[in-house]
């Protein structure tokens, strides 16, 4: 742990993702991690489920908002809420508020629960002015920069600085990093030949790049790439960029077996 | 009910008013009779010679052709140049403009001068501005027997003469001078903006000049350098 | 045009499997994006702009009734003739009358979506009168009988190889052994032949890109110099334009100038921008004798002053569709719709109806590149999901999303359920995909599995992990 003598520390309440919570427990260690090693003390409420964003995409506004409560109710009594995905973090930071606006407490309540909501990478260099990580990865890096995370969060510059400080690792940007890479939630099974044309867009320019693993800070971005990239036999490995800047590179990559 | 009244009626029953709000229309009413410019880019409030280069390099930059001269009485040699270097016939239309009339066209003995509208066959026009803006290279011009619209898009080539003192650095400005010479509220029939030649690129995405208007926009300015 | 969006599905598919248009696509991307990107960025104002775009727009909107009311006034005061029109049935029938008195046998036209919107074409065929379309575009769609794919660039669909091919199929007066191999003889083909009708039509149609209140001022922006040629040559000239195109001044228009010809094809300025007041004056050489403007509700006023008010704003510039993902994928015919890519999503629903175009606002992934590029700050995901709310709300959504959402919904809202649950799928799963990491086809996943594979679920989920722990 870093030392933070004057303050106390932050408590965190690590909002995992519904995706992270089933796929890849890894980047919830990993973003343990990194919210520890920069002097926080983090919770994860046994009492998450999903920040209801399929639900809310898909014009179910009476499920969203009742899920938004759930989550709110699990976690207003923290510091600040920490996401390892800027599009889970943009539902709760940037919709929330809207999405329960019309009931006076409620919405009081999303309001106050989105002002401390904060995306993980952006969470540890802005707020908690984190420059460096100590990890290395022996490597060369694409960085796919997610929709939400760009467009809604402002997550472009965060991540590749604290990438640039990892030992050993080579940044080699894409063509067209900030192009969706066609997952969008339930677009890619509603639209499954859309959302291939797409996606073969990126895993072309993920490929052109010459990186041997591609990073994102969205795990169904990286879960659509990692099975394109694994079923266009390309040899690229997909990561959570928390794997990476936490130094938890030793599990297999995302759709890899031990 | 008119088709008037019943758009109306939905615009009003949507925007829940009834168009009688005092405040409303005051507010209408002052924005229609001082009209405010809004944001002007800095590169439009350049001034002097600044401006003017700037009027010839954005010109240049969309494809017209440039020719400073000193002073008007420098014009029909320029316009007869510029046809002898691009093998164009000595030949050009023009309107009732009393400036363009006023040139000394006995230095180009050689040059035809026809007036009235083109009939559509005419190779070049010339045209003569009543300003220009230096944000965009972009030249006005308006309707009237002076100098005829159709002269603006008929012929193959269109030569333009602009006054440098009558560039602005903004489209703003010009609106002004145009209230101040046609009255406020009141516009000629036809204002053209016209911001180089005309060009498309509907086939796949390639730019070609000369669509449909002229191929060529060749501009004179008068005077501004420093 | 007939609206096919219903079969959006089956539209997209054609589409991508369709070479010459997989083809012609990438010049949107090439052309477009970074042509707007340079002119963005060598103007330090330039989001200011969109943000006094926006302000202009929502000011209007506010007092669109009385805007309208001022316009009307200010272009009569200019002896032109001002037209109301509820409908695109309205408007076709007004067009048609004015034609009519006109004795018109042709009519040119510049380039208008809201003529595509009414279908005026078809509708001034049928009664004898012949249209022209004169855009280069929109003349090479006219010929071949096809939809515009794009609102700018409504032949963006094709290469040139097709272009040609149409030429020489029906311009036969012209010598077969002509070359027609570059792009700039198929350009100087089109202006010859185009250049006739405008000299021989009787009416001239346009749209309008602006109003303007003050001076009851129409708007065109063109740069082949087309719309001029339509409005100038003929006797009669006809302008049809939406409600919402409607601004209060002169100084108003400057500002939307300066961010539409940026934000739709890189161009710090249009080549034309005409502004026309009333028929031709005493003493004018040329110009129309008469200057009519149709102005035209259908639809519109059912989106002012309710969640999707803020699409009223747009001004047609199409940077939505040249960023977005999916217009790049399948270009604009599958939408189906004369408005495509993110804004015809918008749009389509709220003109055509929900049941025929409830297609559109759910083929999005919500990227939001749409958004941060549109001038007029226009929200469209969030539109696009008010569209999907209104679906949802009125139980057209498939019931097996229905179902499934309704289900998962429930287990989100009971975290202790969803735990146990989640917990009995994926052990079952993480165990079968333990030895390869991933599935090649997993049943009930098909729309993932069919084209991509899916990474295997961990055996033990995070948050029962981080129990173990603790405990
Ligand atoms: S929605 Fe915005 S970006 Fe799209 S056409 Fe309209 S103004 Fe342009």
């Amino acid at each position: 742990m870093t030392d933070k003598p004057s303050q106390k520390a932050p408590h965190v309440g690590l909002f995992a993702t519904c995706l992270v919570d089933l796929f890849r427990p890894g980047v919830g260690f990993a973003a343990i991690k990194l919210l520890e090693d920069a002097g926080c003390t983090v919770s994860v409420p046994q009492s998450q489920t999903c920040c209801g964003q399929p639900a809310y995409n898909s014009g179910d506004r009476r499920d969203a908002a009742a899920i938004a409560k759930t989550v709110i109710a699990a976690f207003e009594a923290y510091d600040f809420v920490v996401v390892p995905s800027g599009s889970c973090g943009g539902t709760i930071k940037k919709h929330y508020p809207g999405l329960l606006g019309d009931d006076r407490e409620w919405g009081a309540r999303a309001e106050a629960l989105s002002a401390k909501t904060h995306e993980l990478i952006s969470f540890l260099t802005d707020i908690l002015g984190v420059a460096a990580v100590s990890a290395r990865f022996d490597g060369s890096v694409t960085y796919h920069d997610s929709c939400s995370g760009l467009r809604e969060m402002g997550i472009e510059a965060q991540p590749r600085a604290l990438l640039e400080t990892v030992d050993g690792l080579t940044i080699r940007e894409m063509a067209d990093a900030d192009v969706c890479c066609g997952f969008g939630g339930t677009f890619c099974v509603k639209y499954p030949e859309l959302s291939n044309a797409i996606v073969e867009k990126k895993t072309e320019a993920i490929a052109a790049s010459g990186a041997d693993t591609v990073l994102a800070g969205d795990l169904g971005c990286l879960m659509n790439m990692a099975g394109k990239l694994q079923r266009q036999g390309r040899p690229i490995k997909a990561r959570h960029v928390a794997e990476v800047l936490a130094g938890m590179t030793d599990m297999p990559a995302i759709g890899e077996s031990e | 009910m008119s088709g008037r009244e019943t758009v109306l009626g939905k615009v009003r029953r949507a925007l829940a008013v009834s168009g009688a709000e005092a405040e409303r229309k005051a507010a209408v009413d002052e924005r229609l009779a001082n009209p405010v410019a809004g944001l002007i880019p800095e590169r439009g409030q350049l001034e002097g010679a600044a401006r003017v280069d700037l009027f010839c390099k954005m010109a240049e930059a969309v494809q017209a052709g440039v020719t400073r001269v000193a002073s008007s009485d420098d014009v029909p040699e320029a316009i007869a140049k510029f046809l002898r270097q691009n093998n164009l016939p000595a030949e050009i239309r023009l309107g009732a403009d009393d400036r363009l009339a006023g040139l000394p066209w006995e230095k180009t003995p050689n040059l035809t001068r026809k007036s009235g509208p083109s009939d559509g066959r005419d190779l070049t026009g010339v045209s003569h501005a009543l300003g220009g803006v230096a944000e965009t290279g972009t030249l006005v011009l308006h309707s009237g027997s002076d100098n005829p619209t159709t002269l603006n898009f008929l012929p193959d080539t269109h030569i333009v003469v602009v006054a440098a003192d009558d560039i602005a650095g903004d489209y703003e400005t010009v609106w002004q001078r145009i209230r101040t010479i046609f009255g406020k509220g009141v516009m000629p029939r036809t204002v053209n903006w016209v911001t180089g030649p005309s060009r498309s690129a509907d086939i796949e995405q390639t730019l070609l000049l000369g669509a449909h208007g002229p191929r060529a926009l060749q501009i004179i300015v008068i005077g501004g350098t420093a | 045009m007939r609206i096919t969006a219903p079969a959006f599905k089956e539209n997209a598919q054609n589409a991508l499997t369709d070479l010459h248009l997989q083809r012609a696509l990438e010049h949107v991307e090439a052309g477009f994006i970074h042509k707007r990107a340079k002119v963005v960025a060598a103007l330090p104002e330039f989001d200011a702009l969109r943000d006094a775009a926006r302000d202009i727009k929502n000011h209007t909107l506010e007092h669109l009734d009385l805007y309208l009311e001022a316009y009307e006034k200010a272009a009569t005061k200019a002896g032109g003739q001002v037209h109301w029109a509820e409908t695109g049935g309205d408007a076709r029938a007004i067009i048609l009358d004015i034609c009519r008195k006109a004795g018109a046998k042709t009519i040119t036209k510049g380039k208008s979506m809201v003529s595509e919107e009414i279908n005026i074409n078809d509708f001034l065929a049928e009664n004898g009168i012949e249209p022209v379309e004169t855009d280069l575009g929109e003349y090479i769609i006219q010929l071949r009988g096809e939809p515009p794919s794009h609102i700018i660039a409504p032949a963006v669909h094709l290469t040139k190889d097709q272009v040609e091919a149409d030429f020489r199929r029906v311009h036969t007066h012209l010598d077969a052994a002509r070359d027609l191999s570059e792009s700039t003889s198929l350009l100087a083909e089109a202006r010859g032949v185009l250049r006739d009708k405008f000299l021989a039509a009787d009416v001239g149609m346009t749209g309008a890109n602006f109003l303007v209140a003050e001076t009851g001022t129409s708007v065109i922006v063109t740069n082949e110099g087309n719309g001029d040629l339509t409005q100038v040559l003929p006797r009669v000239h006809i302008v049809i334009a939406s409600i919402e195109k409607v601004v209060p001044t002169l100084e108003d228009v400057s500002t939307l100038l300066r961010v539409l010809a940026r934000s739709a094809t890189g161009q710090d300025m249009t080549v034309y921008n005409t502004f026309s007041t009333g028929p031709r004056r005493p003493g004018d050489p040329d110009g129309p004798e008469e200057y009519h403007v149709v102005i035209l509700d259908n639809g519109r006023t059912a989106m002012l002053g309710n969640e999707f008010h803020d699409m009223l704003r747009c001004i047609r510039c199409g940077a939505c569709m040249n960023h977005c993902p999916v217009y790049h994928a399948i270009g604009g015919h599958a939408y189906g719709t004369p408005y495509v890519g993110p804004m015809g999503a918008v749009l389509a629903p709220a003109l055509f109806g929900l049941d025929e175009a409830a297609n559109l606002p759910n083929a999005s992934t919500f990227c939001g590149r749409c958004e941060s590029v549109c001038p007029m700050r226009i929200p469209l995901p969030k539109l696009l999901r008010h569209w999907r709310e209104k679906e949802f709300e009125r139980g057209l959504a498939p019931a097996t999303q229905r179902w499934g959402l309704g289900v998962w919904a429930y287990f989100a809202q009971h975290p202790r359920l969803y735990r146990l649950s989640t917990r009995l799928a994926i052990g079952a799963l993480g165990w079968l995909g333990k030895k390869k990491g991933r599935f090649r086809a997993l049943p009930l996943a098909g729309g993932w599995t069919r084209h991509r594979d899916l990474p295997a679920p961990s055996s033990r989920t995070f948050i029962d992990q981080i129990r173990d722990r603790e405990q």
